[in-house]
């Protein structure tokens, strides 16, 4: 059995059924990643399965349009710093539940600078931690398929070389 | 959950198992193991844990099929052993 030489992912895609219909699905893909993190703490879903829809979303992007297009929408400098700010708003939320008297990340204690009862604070503060996982998560699952997919090499022209 | 649809996940489940490590095109077993990844999907619905059920089928089946079949396109698709 002869094998034939597999696709190459980070090249655009010829095909005008395959790029018509992901411009179609992207905005819906993105919008109900926004629905799942946004509705985490009382349904299924939440923070990271949220942000890996987000970050498949830009990974069939990239498969479709070309990774080039893709790193112009998403560039590597712009993933490593959501997948740091993502961190830092998990841990900036925890980090300040201690300054204002609670535990680590004991949302309770937010009510105090966000002029809520305790248990709307707790939502929010949920809702924030969600948001930060969601950015980490999609920032790093780009991340992975952009350094799989380009084998670690950094511009075209070392790509198309390598090819 | 009826214990028939249940029986017939876990045979499924197995068959995609073995059926993943023991075929020769690595493309091929990538697919199986998206397969595999589903029938755990609707497996862990039946047993009512609808958030486990989600992150299976959107890390493991959605994105960790997509990174499998960028690794093979970027290295041999046919298996050596």
């Amino acid at each position: 059995m002869t094998i034939k030489r597999t696709v190459n992912m980070t090249k655009q895609s010829d095909d005008v059924i395959v790029k018509t219909l992901s411009r179609l699905l992207i905005p819906f893909m993105q919008i109900y990643a926004l629905y799942v993190i946004a509705h985490g703490h009382y349904s299924p879903g939440g923070g990271f399965q949220g942000g890996v829809i987000l970050g498949a979303s830009l990974i069939l992007l990239a498969i479709t349009y070309g990774l080039d297009n893709a790193l112009r929408m998403m560039s590597e400098r712009l993933n490593t710093i959501l997948c740091s700010l993502g961190v830092f708003i998990y841990a900036g939320i925890g980090l300040l539940c201690i300054m204002l008297g609670g535990n680590y990340l004991d949302y309770g204690a937010l009510d105090k600078i966000l002029h809520v009862d305790i248990a709307h604070a707790r939502s929010l503060g949920i809702l924030g931690i969600e948001t930060g996982v969601g950015i980490a998560v999609m920032a790093v699952m780009a991340s992975i398929f952009l350094d799989i997919s380009t084998g670690g090499l950094p511009s075209t022209k070392e790509r198309d070389q390598s090819d | 959950m009826i214990w028939q649809l249940d029986l017939i996940l876990c045979i499924f489940i197995v068959i995609c198992a073995v059926a993943a490590i023991t075929i020769k095109d690595l493309l091929a077993a990538v697919i199986i193991l998206g397969a595999y990844s589903f029938f755990m999907c609707i497996l862990y619905t039946g047993m009512g844990a609808v958030d486990v059920a989600f992150t299976e089928a959107s890390v493991s089946a959605g994105v960790g099929t997509v990174l499998f079949v960028a690794a093979v396109s970027k290295t041999k698709r046919r298996s050596k052993d």
